[in-house]
C-alpha cells in the first residue's frame, strides 16, 4: 500500500498545471520563514525606529516601513511564521479531535453516532469565525489561544467528513471479509478503514489550512490574535487602516500576501483532489 | 411530509437548547472564579466579590444557574452589561437592525450576482467573460473579508470617493459593506451555478430542444435554469451562516453598530453578558436559516423526506 503512493509523486509534479506549480512555489516560500526567519529578514520585526517612520518602499526597506518605523518585509516574514504555525497546529488539532470521533461514530453507529452528530450539529450552529470568537472570549486573545480556537472551531466539519467516509468504507466487501475471518474491530479500523478515510481527510485538511489562515488573520485584524508587538498579517492590515490614502503599503503588502497564500493553497487543494481521486471531481 | 417537518423542527429545538447551554457555560469555562472574572483585573475587596457572587446567583449549583438563565432568556432578560449596566437585550435590540439589513442586502446581492454571473459564465464558456468571472470568483473566495473590504474602501471611497467609508444611516452607506460581505458567498454561488448549468447544458434533452429550434435564451431560462438552481437554495442558506460570521468583520471594518461589532468590542472588554447575548443571537439566526433551508430542500427533493 505504501510503495505505490510515493512513486506517483514525480509524475504528479510534472502533470500539474502552471497555476498549480506556481502555487507550490508560493507555499514552499511560505514555509522558509518557519525554519530560518532570522536569515531571511533584513531587520528586527519589532524594532521601533522613530527616524524611519512611514518610509515608502525603497532600496533600504523593500516594502517600506510602518508608523513605528518597523520594516514591513521583516514583519511579513515573521508573520508568515505565525500564520503557518497557526495553520499547522489548528489543522493538527482538528484532525486529532475528529479522526477518533468520526471513525468511532461512523464504524459503530448506534447511540455513540447519534450523540456525536448532535454535538457536531450544535457546535456547527456557530458559523466559522463565531466559534473561534467564543473560544477567544473564554481563553483571552493571543496566538496560542487563536490556534486552539480555530482548531476546535473547524473540528466538527472534519468529524462529519471522517464519519461520512467511514460510513462508505464500512460497507465494502473487504470489511465484511475481514470481519468474517475474525479480525478484531480495532485492527479493521486501523488497517482497512482509516487508510481509505485518509484521502478525504487530506482534501479537507488542505482546505482547512487555508480556512485557518483566513480565520487566524481575521482574528488578528480584530485585535484578538497574536498580540503586539508580535508581527501578524491581519494585525498589520489593521494597523495600516487609517493610512490607506497616503501610506498604502502598510496594509497593502500584508493583505496581498494573505490573499496570495490562500489562493495558492486553494489551487493546490484543487489539484490535489484531482490527483487523489479524479472520480470525485 | 409532516413527519419530516416535525423531525427537523425538533432537531432545531435541540440545537437551540445546546446553543443556549454552551453560551451559558461560557462564563464558567473561563479559567478562574467566575465572579472574579466579571471584575477583570481590577483589585476588588473580597467582600464585594462575594456580594456580586450572591447577587448573580453564582454560588448556586450549576443546573440551578442554567435554569435561571434559561428562564430569564425566555422572558427576554439576558442580563446586564458589565461596563454600562444597560440591559443586554436592549443593546441587542438596537444593534440587530443594522446587522439584519447588512445580512439581507449581502445575501440578496450574493444570490442575484452569483446566479447572474454563473449563467453568464456558463453561456459564454471559455471566453474572456468566463475567465474574467472565474478570476473574480476565485479572488472572492480567497481573500479574507476584511481585505476585500479594505480594497473596496480604497478604490471606491478613497480614490473615487463614490461612497462613504463608515456609518450606516443611508443606502449609500450600505453598498460597500453589502458588496464586501456578499462577494464570498456570491463567488461560491457563481461557481456552483456555472458548473451546474454546464452539466445540464450537456444533457441530451437540451440538444433536442436546440435541434427543435428553441432559442438559446429560452433554453437557458427555462430548461437549464430550473434544474441548475436547486443546489443554489441549499448552498445559499449555508452561506447565510458564513455571512453572519463575516458580518462581525465587516461591521468592524466599516464601523457599523451591529451585533458583530458589539460582539468584538464586548470580547475586548471582557463584558461577558454582552458576549453571551451577541453570540446567542447570531447562532440562533444561523440555526433558523438552516432549518428553513432544510425544510425547503425537503419540499423540493422528495428523496430527502423519506431518506
Amino acid at each position: 500500500m505504501q510503495r505505490g503512493r510515493w512513486s506517483r509523486v514525480v509524475p504528479f509534479l510534472q502533470r500539474l498545471s502552471p497555476a498549480a506549480k506556481l502555487s507550490l512555489v508560493i507555499v514552499f516560500c511560505l514555509s522558509l520563514p518557519l525554519i530560518a526567519p532570522r536569515w531571511l529578514a533584513p531587520y528586527d520585526p519589532t524594532a521601533v525606529a522613530p527616524s524611519e517612520i512611514f518610509q515608502p518602499p525603497s532600496a533600504r526597506h523593500w516594502l517600506g516601513t510602518d508608523q513605528f518605523g518597523r520594516d514591513i518585509l521583516s514583519r511579513l516574514i515573521y508573520g508568515a511564521r505565525n500564520s503557518l504555525t497557526l495553520g499547522l497546529v489548528s489543522v493538527s488539532l482538528s484532525v486529532l479531535i475528529s479522526v477518533p470521533l468520526g471513525l468511532a461514530a461512523g464504524y459503530y453507529r448506534g447511540p455513540l453516532d447519534a450523540v456525536t452528530m448532535r454535538v457536531v450539529d450544535i457546535v456547527m450552529a456557530f458559523p466559522g469565525i463565531l466559534l473561534a470568537l467564543v473560544v477567544i472570549a473564554i481563553l483571552g486573545p493571543g496566538l496560542t489561544n487563536a490556534m486552539i480556537a480555530v482548531g476546535i472551531g473547524e473540528a466538527p466539519a472534519y468529524t462529519r467528513v471522517v464519519r461520512g467516509s467511514t460510513l462508505v468504507v464500512r460497507e465494502q466487501s473487504y470489511i465484511e471479509a475481514a470481519r468474517a475471518i475474525g479480525t478484531r474491530d480495532y485492527r479493521i479500523i486501523k488497517d482497512y478503514v482509516f487508510p481509505n478515510v485518509i484521502q478525504a481527510l487530506i482534501v479537507i485538511a488542505t482546505v482547512g489550512f487555508a480556512v485557518a489562515i483566513v480565520i487566524g488573520s481575521s482574528l488578528g485584524f480584530l485585535g484578538l490574535g497574536a498580540q503586539p508587538p508580535a508581527a501578524e498579517w491581519g494585525t498589520m492590515v489593521s494597523d495600516g487602516r487609517n493610512y490607506l490614502r497616503t501610506e498604502w503599503w502598510i496594509s497593502a503588502f500584508p493583505g496581498a500576501t494573505i490573499g496570495m497564500v490562500v489562493l495558492a493553497i486553494n489551487v493546490l487543494g484543487d489539484a490535489l483532489r484531482d490527483i487523489l481521486d479524479p472520480r470525485l471531481r | 411530509m409532516v413527519r419530516f417537518i416535525l423531525h427537523r423542527v425538533l432537531q432545531s429545538i435541540l440545537v437551540v437548547f445546546g446553543v443556549l447551554v454552551i453560551v451559558f457555560l461560557m462564563v464558567h469555562l473561563v479559567p478562574g472564579d467566575p465572579a472574579q472574572v466579571l471584575f477583570g483585573d481590577a483589585p476588588v475587596p473580597k467582600a464585594q466579590v462575594e456580594e456580586v457572587r450572591h447577587a448573580l446567583g453564582l454560588d448556586q449549583p450549576l443546573p440551578f444557574q442554567l435554569a435561571r438563565y434559561l428562564h430569564g432568556a425566555a422572558r427576554g432578560d439576558l442580563g446586564r452589561s458589565l461596563k454600562t449596566d444597560r440591559p443586554v437585550a436592549s443593546d441587542l435590540a438596537r444593534a440587530i437592525p443594522s446587522t439584519a439589513e447588512l445580512a439581507i442586502a449581502a445575501m440578496a446581492l450574493a444570490v442575484a450576482g452569483g446566479v447572474f454571473f454563473g449563467i453568464v459564465s456558463a453561456s459564454s464558456r471559455n471566453t474572456w467573460l468566463d475567465s474574467g468571472v472565474s478570476i473574480l470568483a476565485l479572488l472572492g473566495i480567497s481573500f479574507p473579508t476584511f481585505w476585500t473590504g479594505l480594497l473596496l474602501i480604497w478604490l471606491f471611497s478613497v480614490r473615487l470617493e463614490w461612497f462613504p467609508i463608515t456609518g450606516q444611516h443611508s443606502l449609500r452607506h450600505l453598498v460597500l459593506p453589502a458588496v464586501t460581505l456578499g462577494w464570498y458567498a456570491g463567488a461560491i454561488l457563481a461557481r456552483l451555478v456555472r458548473s451546474g448549468m454546464l452539466e445540464v447544458l450537456g444533457q441530451d434533452y437540451i440538444r433536442t430542444a436546440w435541434a427543435k429550434g428553441v432559442t438559446k435564451r429560452r433554453i437557458l431560462a427555462w430548461h437549464a435554469l430550473r434544474n441548475g438552481l436547486i443546489p443554489v437554495i441549499t448552498v445559499a442558506s449555508v452561506q447565510f451562516g458564513t455571512l453572519l460570521g463575516g458580518a462581525v468583520v465587516v461591521e468592524t471594518v466599516f464601523a457599523r453598530d451591529g451585533v458583530g461589532r458589539m460582539l468584538v468590542l464586548a470580547i475586548l472588554q471582557k463584558d461577558f453578558p454582552e458576549v453571551q447575548g451577541a453570540v446567542l443571537i447570531l447562532a440562533l439566526a444561523y440555526s433558523f436559516s438552516n432549518l428553513l433551508a432544510d425544510l425547503f430542500y425537503g419540499f423540493i427533493d422528495p428523496r430527502v423526506r423519506y431518506g
